[in-house]
């Protein structure tokens, strides 16, 4: 098991150290403002890192997804319940959601700017909007695989709706949950620098826009390294937080 | 004589067809009287209609017609009334994989909202007295099927109900499992001096478990009622036996794959 997971990260490892060794020959072959150094990416990522002033951006960056991702999660949850009530309002809801999820994140971000002011909220809005639909549809889902079974026999006990929530359907759609985060944090990622492009005055989105316009690759690499960072510190989170709440699966001794 | 435990009058249960077209009667005005400290068990093919009329003494469905009661209450409609009062183990354990065995069997006594304390002791007693020690922090995935079916008898009789339902419990396990799962649930039943409904579809079982046996029809309607008891001989009980073979053998409509 443990060699197993070993032979793994290796793999991972090897597989970031090739595209590396790639980058480093291009690098020494052509220009290096098109193709900064290997060493000086790193560099320049750890600078953000341990720069106070630059690091803020980061967190900005990571806050506003935060606060999308709770925004679409809370509103998706309210909206699953009552879709999941009701088939008159799922029939009513569905092709809404499905229109929203159509509408490239960029356009979100227009609208953003002609209807409201203040760049938290239209960033928060961007987010909310363009992450609404999967989330929704997710819960719903996580919802739904609810067994038939054990939804009878937990009401042969006849417990209060609260209480049925708390011992069935949480219990049941934890697991959907964990994996809506990962998927929409990675969109979420994806959005939010689009979001910040446009008006921002801070954040990794508004950093990325200043190296392009000082023409800074190591910059942009660097900057975009934070957000991939990012995206992998959180799910590794929500990885450890999974197979604690999930602890109670069987694991086969075979991998596949 | 006071008032049967259970009661059917005329019940009927009409389903809509899948597809729209048509009804289709699952129970067709049955009726029945089932006193206190009865195991009654209830015999009859495959989709006959045993698990609708199951599924309506323990309220959660309702009758298209005719009436139920159970304690003289409506067991559908008087949803809060039963809480604690009606134990059931269903066909197949319907464990919670998230629980381990104590936590399931806990779940009523939690439903219940009863004191944490006592409701452990009381949880572990039953695990123990089903033979389940040492498994308590066990998840189901870890257990046998013939142990979790056992959780499953801990968490109905945890609750301390009145009445005891049973929808094929141990049809999905061996014999030899099954054999000592039936007598450990008789030797339950009378001792806390229950009332219990047993279905099944095994001959054996039935006869094995009632003190009443009931065949039922398809749609399901009462087609032969036998008692059993202590003193019963064994020329009677193999008449019963040849009743009841005769019964089934002759029922008209053949058997499908539905139940
Ligand atoms: N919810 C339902 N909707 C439609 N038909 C049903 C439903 N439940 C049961 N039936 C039908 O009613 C008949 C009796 O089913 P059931 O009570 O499960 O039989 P048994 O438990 O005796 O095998 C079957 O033909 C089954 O297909
Ligand atoms: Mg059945």
């Amino acid at each position: 098991m443990t060699n197993l997971r070993s032979v793994r990260v290796l793999q991972a490892t090897a597989g970031m150290l090739v595209l590396a060794a790639f980058w480093q020959v291009l690098s020494m072959t052509l220009p290096p403002f098109l193709f900064p150094p290997v060493p000086e990416i790193i560099s320049r990522t750890v600078e953000i890192l341990i720069t106070g002033s630059l690091l803020i951006d980061v967190l900005l960056t990571a806050a506003r997804i935060f606060a999308g991702l709770l925004g679409a999660f809370i509103l998706g949850a309210i909206v699953a319940l009552l879709i999941a009530r009701s088939r008159n309002l799922e029939n009513f809801i569905t092709p809404v959601l499905n229109f929203f999820q159509g509408i490239p994140a960029l356009s979100w971000v227009v609208f953003a700017i002609i209807w409201f002011h203040g760049t938290e909220f239209r960033v928060l809005f961007i987010m909310v909007m363009t992450t609404l639909p999967a989330f929704t549809f997710q819960i719903l889902d996580a919802f739904r695989s609810m067994s038939k079974d054990l939804f009878e026999m937990t009401m042969s006990f006849r417990p209060s709706r609260w209480t049925l929530f708390k011992f069935l359907i949480v219990p049941t759609i934890v697991p959907g949950i964990l994996t809506a985060w990962k998927v929409n944090l990675g969109n979420a990622a994806r959005v939010v620098v689009v979001a910040e492009l446009v008006g921002a005055t801070g954040g990794v989105g508004y950093q990325l826009l200043r190296q392009q316009q000082l023409f800074d690759m190591a910059g942009a690499m660097a900057w975009t390294l934070q957000l991939v960072l990012f995206v992998l510190v959180v799910q590794q989170t929500i990885n450890v937080i999974e197979n604690w709440a999930l602890r109670y699966r069987a694991v086969s001794e075979r991998a596949m | 004589m006071a008032e049967p435990v259970i009661r059917f009058e005329n019940v009927s249960k009409v389903f809509r067809r899948p597809d729209g077209r048509g009804d289709f009667t699952a129970v067709d005005k049955l009726s029945f009287d089932i006193d206190k400290g009865e195991i009654v068990a209830v015999l009859g093919k495959t989709g006959c209609g045993k698990s609708t009329m199951f599924n309506i003494v323990a309220g959660l469905i309702e009758p298209s017609a005719g009436q139920a009661r159970v304690i003289g209450h409506d067991p559908f409609k008087e949803f809060d009334f039963f809480r604690g009062k009606i134990g059931i183990v269903f066909q197949g354990d319907r464990l919670m994989p998230w629980r381990t065995a104590l936590d399931n069997v806990l779940l009523g006594l939690q439903i219940l909202n009863a004191d944490p304390k006592t409701s452990e002791e009381t949880a572990r007693a039953w695990l123990k007295r089903l033979g389940l020690s040492g498994h308590e922090n066990d998840y189901p995935h870890a257990l046998s099927g013939g142990m979790r079916q056992r959780v499953s008898i801990a968490r109905a009789f945890a609750v301390n109900p009145d009445i005891l339902l049973c929808d094929e419990p141990f049809s999905a396990l061996d014999e030899m499992t099954a054999r000592d799962l039936r007598a450990e649930f008789v030797r339950l039943v009378r001792q806390n001096n229950k009332t219990a409904i047993f279905i099944t579809h095994q001959l054996n079982e039935a006869m094995d478990i009632g003190d009443r046996v009931m065949v039922f029809h398809r749609p399901a309607r009462i087609a032969f009622e036998g008692r059993l008891t202590a003193e019963t001989s064994a020329d009677a009980r193999q008449t019963m036996r040849d009743d009841i073979m005769r019964i089934l053998a002759i029922d008209p409509t053949p058997i499908s794959a539905t139940g």
